[in-house]
């Protein structure tokens, strides 16, 4: 097999990311009944905020500058590893699943850390938050992938995703959970409603918004583009699940994902805007329930 | 062979989680409603297919559980005027928590109960053990009477689960005579509910711990 | 072997020399480490090449002890475990001398030294014991040489405390470990490892004895929960130096005693990896819990360790559970695992110690809240330490994350089996391993972010200084290796695979096999930390030149628009982990006192939390209060006079005559 479509979809989602923000901003403004910024904005701004300077805080040291650095190297680090769909991604072995978690766990290392490093006392509690959050957030990830492992008897993303089409029919109903749980996981990764709102403009409400408070500049396109890669990752963990393969060959397959990602984009929208933000406090219940839902389905296929 | 009894049984375990996770009274009235939809579809999946008791036994048993005990435990709820929240002795995410380890308990009994004669699916068991469970949970763990009712509702929906693959071998009558039992029991426990509300203006059960003699 | 044995007594001259020089207590320690590091120089390649060679070697000296023969012997188990030995304690070593300067005069040093020495000769000892008088004694002796070590402060009545703790967990222990080898003594006849095959014949209820005896008494040396109560105790008491040899080496011997009980009992029941499995998920949380919640740098690290033991522990019980389910790849996986997070572990909880220790040295004080701004003052140790922790919370591509991909991997590869009864634990092993991952990431932000980043909230934070170069160099020598054990995964892997095929008791094709396998696996998952570590550089440089030409500036943290944000506005490290420490607080016990500011004009608040260990709080302190009560009666044994006591020994002898001609 060639691995010209592994380096087509890795292009795709290397490019097509940022896109996808700008699809949630747009079906938003759908919904609010405006008009919107074009589905373009985040290249306009990651492009703008590319050629400007910075400026840093005098607290910060040398760490400051490496969380964007380091998070969006992760993030790149593990775009090599989701397959797009039914295509494999150039990376794979068994278990690239945990890699893949924890280089978004390094990623959301350094970025707290560097939110830390300005001494701010609301970047401190976006990261005291944000700890919170993924603490309960990563087992629930990793139980889905396990539910996946055990569906399709195989241990890498590019195997499991592939030949979960047999699985649907043996484990359906389990599926359709786990779908729902990385969900659930992907809402609250990347700081999405109900988890957080990535538009409030008030820094005691927010979690990933305040720790990037500081940041300007190269550093803040950086963040931004990562944030877009954070998205485009999750959202290819869930829109996989769900996908059917394609009668015509991986070239279709991978422009049904596409399609899909775009959809997902949309829906992410959808729920932005019919639903509030839960209070803080309730938020663990939800990444709770979610770890419960995969728990449930891997105990239904074990009995 | 019906349809696949699967997606049913998810679905009555995911609403068990909901009684669980949720605080809201109503929230409880719906999702009851719901199971005992889902319980009367459930009836209809049976390998027999559909005949004709099987549909009046899943119609009587909807309209019953889905449509006639909401309304009159709302009227009760409306009635009394109380506080529409559960007041949990055990928080919700425990309960939650509480409800997965039921669930593997469920399975595992689920392995080890042979019964005479094949099921129409592995599940089958397993759930109604969970939802009798999820039902005496929701008895022991709130406060509020008529989460009691609700719980016992719960705990009679998971032995009626039960008797959904016996339906071909147990006479109907069984069955009758379970809804009629249940039937009565929430028409008394409604109308208790309702009087008890007015007596002493709270029907929390803590309470009524103070009547004894 | 012989380089092995040079090397031993070359750790006992270094300690007994100092204390020939404890007059000078600079040249004491000086000659201690260099002692040190030349037994290192003989013994580490010794230790690779048994480690990557597999032979075993056994020297035997005809002794007139009971139960054998003076026996030592090296084989790959063996190996492994003298790493770290060799390892750290030069390095340990080295820094303490800069650390121990500002306590010469006032404290005796050069005993200190002594005690270094032997402590380090006596878990090399252990190691290489093959037989259980030998062992014991070798035990006893590291026992009590790192009781002296940790009530070096002892006019310290926390110290003193600690120190007491520590000697009657330790001896608690032993007393378990005493009974361990009397049974096997009785039932073999002899106490010479390779002589103890009677044991396979014995019947699995006696060997269920056994394993639970060994389980406790090591367990306790290695700091499982729930025998771990006197770790958080003892490891912060001690001088910084040695609490990186407690912490980081120590614990492996107590850990090391377990595997070798595992191999000298052969493959078990299926309940012994149950109970390792519980164990160790219990040690990981509550460890990885309680050290979130720390404020004291040292008490957090501690608390890590035993979320690392446990660790090691849930490893090895899958590991067992596949060698009873006869899953010949989670077998290899488990202890694989275990093996390798023994030697990562050592690493960089050794660093981070180390680093605490620093911080102390540089800024007066431990506790978390009165930190802060380190980085700008101590670049180098904060940089250090900064990996250390990274490599603690697992992130690639550092050592951490190498072993904990292996126990996840075997823990994936069971939970797709048909088997009910391994994919169960290995599901728990995931939730587990996952959740305490979340709670040690919390903690080490804490700990990182609470003491190096951000503006100093005290005086002494801002006057903070970089240690001396001695004190630099072994931190940045074992941040070195933590990064190339992490890039070195593939090999390391490969090299262990003999100490796997000892524990896993499995048909050694099959343990080879998926071990080769395994070696596949991490080598592609590192290709692709090694990529993220690129990723790093390149982005880097990207920024750098992308900085180059356009306008910096520099000014306030942005703090909603107050204009002079002070550093007492900062978020503390108390507070960053408030909202996870509050939600498990039925396991955390977290206390508050104090009230809330109200009012227009409040009154001057306080408030005070603390998280005592519930099981020291709910378990050994009524115990150990009641044992007291009891005790206090026996008193007037005591008299105080030489005639009595004579006259209990005699008395003794007379009914032990009494009961053998019975």
């Amino acid at each position: 097999m060639s691995a010209a479509p592994a380096v087509a979809a890795l292009v795709l989602e290397l490019a097509l990311a940022p896109l996808l923000l700008g699809l949630v901003v747009r079906t938003k403004a759908f919904f609010a009944g405006r008009k919107g910024a074009p589905v373009t904005q985040p290249y306009r701004d990651i492009s703008k905020l590319l050629r400007k300077g910075a400026v840093f805080s005098r607290t910060t040291t040398w760490l400051f500058g490496a969380g964007p650095v380091v998070s969006l190297a992760a993030l790149l680090a593990g775009a090599l590893l989701v397959p797009s769909g039914k295509v494999p991604a150039l990376l794979s072995f068994s278990g690239d699943f945990l890699l893949l978690a924890y280089l978004l766990a390094a990623a959301r290392f350094f970025t707290v850390a560097a939110a830390l490093d300005t001494g701010s006392s609301f970047e401190g509690m976006g990261g005291s938050r944000e700890a919170q959050f993924s603490a309960l957030g990563e087992p629930a990830l990793l139980v889905c992938m396990a539910v996946l492992a055990r569906a399709t008897g195989s241990l890498s993303l590019s195997s499991i995703y592939p030949s979960l089409g047999p699985a649907w029919v043996q484990v359906g109903a389990e599926l359709v959970l786990v779908a729902a749980a990385l969900a659930v996981v992907l809402l609250a990764e990347n700081s999405r409603i109900p988890v957080d709102d990535p538009t409030t403009h008030l820094e005691l409400t927010m979690i990933h918004e305040v720790m990037v408070l500081d940041h300007s500049g190269p550093d803040l396109a950086m963040i931004e583009y990562g944030r877009a890669l954070k998205l485009w990752i999750l959202g290819a963990l869930v829109a996989g699940v769900a996908l059917p393969p394609t009668p015509w060959g991986l070239w279709a397959d991978l422009l049904l994902f596409v399609v899909a990602q775009g959809i997902l984009a949309v829906a992410v929208g959808a729920v932005e805007s019919s639903m509030a933000r839960l209070r803080l406090v309730r938020v663990p219940e939800l990444l709770v329930g979610a770890g419960v839902l995969a728990c449930l389905s891997f105990i239904l296929m074990v009995g | 062979m019906g349809i696949s009894i699967d997606p049913f049984l998810v679905a009555l375990i995911l609403v068990n989680f909901m009684l669980l996770g949720s605080s809201r009274l109503l929230a409880y009235i719906r999702f009851v409603a719901v199971q005992g939809v889902l319980l009367g579809l459930l009836t209809l999946t049976a390998p027999e297919g559909l005949t004709v008791p099987a549909v009046a036994m899943a119609a009587g048993s909807a309209v019953l559980k889905g449509v006639v005990f909401p309304l009159l435990l709302r009227k009760a709820l409306g009635g009394a005027g109380v506080r529409r929240e559960v007041q949990p002795f055990v928080g919700f995410t425990p309960s939650v928590l509480v409800g997965m380890g039921a669930l593997a308990v469920s399975v595992w009994l689920g392995t080890r109960l042979a019964l005479p004669f094949p099921l129409v699916s592995p599940l089958l068991v397993p759930v109604a053990f969970f939802t009798m469970l999820t039902g005496l949970f929701l008895i022991v763990s709130r406060k509020t009477a008529l989460a009691q009712v609700l719980g016992y509702l719960v705990l009679e929906n998971g032995v009626y689960a039960f008797g959904v693959p016996l339906a071909s071998k147990a006479p109907l009558l069984v069955e009758l005579g379970v809804l009629l039992d249940v039937f009565v029991a929430v028409f008394i426990m409604g109308i208790m509910v309702y009087n008890i509300s007015r007596e002493f203006d709270h029907i929390d059960a803590a309470q009524l711990s103070e009547l004894r003699d | 072997m012989i380089l092995i044995l040079a090397a031993i007594a070359l750790q006992v001259l270094g300690g007994t020399l100092a204390l020939a020089f404890s007059k000078r207590p600079t040249l004491a320690g000086k000659v201690c480490a260099g002692a040190l590091l030349a037994g290192s120089a003989s013994g580490l390649p010794a230790a690779l090449g048994a480690l990557a060679g597999g032979g075993s070697e056994l020297v035997s000296l005809p002794w007139s002890v009971p139960y054998g023969s003076l026996s030592v012997g090296l084989d790959a188990l063996s190996a492994l475990f003298l790493l770290p030995v060799f390892l750290v304690t030069p390095l340990a070593a080295l820094y303490g001398v800069g650390y121990l300067k500002g306590a010469e005069g006032r404290r005796p040093v050069g005993a200190s030294w002594f005690f270094y020495g032997i402590l380090c000769a006596s878990m090399a000892g252990v190691v290489v014991a093959r037989n259980g008088v030998l062992f014991l004694v070798c035990w006893e002796i590291m026992s009590l040489a790192s009781y002296f070590l940790v009530t070096f402060e002892d006019d310290d009545e926390g110290v003193r405390d600690a120190g007491w703790t520590y000697l009657g967990a330790t001896h608690l222990g032993t007393a378990f470990l005493l009974v361990f080898f009397g049974l096997v003594a009785r039932s073999c006849g002899t106490l010479d490892f390779d002589r103890l095959g009677a044991l396979a014949q014995a019947g699995p209820g006696f060997a269920s004895t056994l394993f639970v005896l060994a389980l406790v008494g090591f367990g306790t040396k290695a700091g499982l929960a729930p025998f771990h109560v006197w770790l958080p105790e003892a490891h912060p008491a001690a001088p910084s130096h040695v609490s990186a040899v407690m912490s980081g080496v120590m614990l492996k011997v107590g850990l090391y005693g377990l595997f070798r009980t595992l191999v000298i009992l052969g493959p078990g029941s299926s309940w012994w990896g149950w109970l390792l499995v519980a164990l160790g998920l219990a040690s990981a949380l509550l460890g990885a819990l309680y050290a979130m919640a720390q404020s004291d740098m040292k008490r957090l690290l501690a608390y890590s360790s035993v979320e690392n033991v446990g660790i090691v522990a849930l490893a090895a019980g899958l590991g067992c559970l596949g060698g009873a389910a006869g899953h010949p790849g989670l077998a290899a996986l488990g202890f694989a695992a275990a093996l390798l997070h023994v030697l990562n572990h050592s690493l960089f909880k050794s660093l981070l110690f180390m680093g605490a220790g620093s911080v102390a040295h540089g800024a007066g004080t431990r506790v978390l809240d009165r930190l802060g701004g380190l980085l700008k003052r101590m670049r180098w140790t904060g940089s250090a330490f900064l990996l250390g922790s990274a490599a603690a919370v697992a992130l690639p591509p550092l050592n951490g994350f190498a072993g904990e991909f292996l126990l996840y991997l075997g823990a994936f590869s069971a939970s797709t089996t048909e088997r009910a009864a391994l994919a169960v634990p290995s599901l728990l092993a995931i939730v587990g391993l996952a959740l305490a991952g979340g709670f040690a990431a919390a903690a080490f932000l804490k700990a990182f972010g609470g003491a190096f980043l951000g503006e100093p909230r005290t005086g002494a934070a801002s006057g903070a200084h970089e240690s001396p170069a001695l004190m630099l160099w072994p931190l940045g020598i074992l941040a070195v290796a933590c990064a190339a054990v992490g890039l070195g995964a593939p090999w390391i892997a490969g090299w262990i695979s003999t100490a796997v095929g000892q524990l896993a008791g499995l048909d050694p094709g099959a343990v080879e096999m998926s071990m080769e396998r395994a070696v596949v696996v991490l080598s592609r998952m590192t290709l692709g930390g090694a990529l993220f570590a690129v990723g790093v550089l390149l982005l880097a440089l990207l920024r750098r030149a992308l900085l180059r030409s356009r306008p910096v500036g520099h000014g306030p943290t942005w703090d909603c628009g107050y204009v002079a944000p002070t550093a007492r506005m900062q978020y503390t490290p108390s507070s960053f982990v408030q909202p996870l420490v509050d939600l498990f607080a039925p396991f955390t016990g977290v206390r508050r006192e104090g009230q809330a500011v109200k009012g227009l004009f409040p009154v001057p608040g306080a408030l005070r939390t603390e998280t005592p260990d519930r099981l020291w709080q709910g378990i050994y302190r009524p115990f150990f209060r009641t044992t007291s009560g009891v005790v206090q009666r026996l008193r007037f044994l005591q008299q105080g006079r030489v005639q009595i006591y004579i006259l209990y020994i005699a008395v003794a002898l007379l009914a032990l005559l009494l009961w053998r001609l019975r």
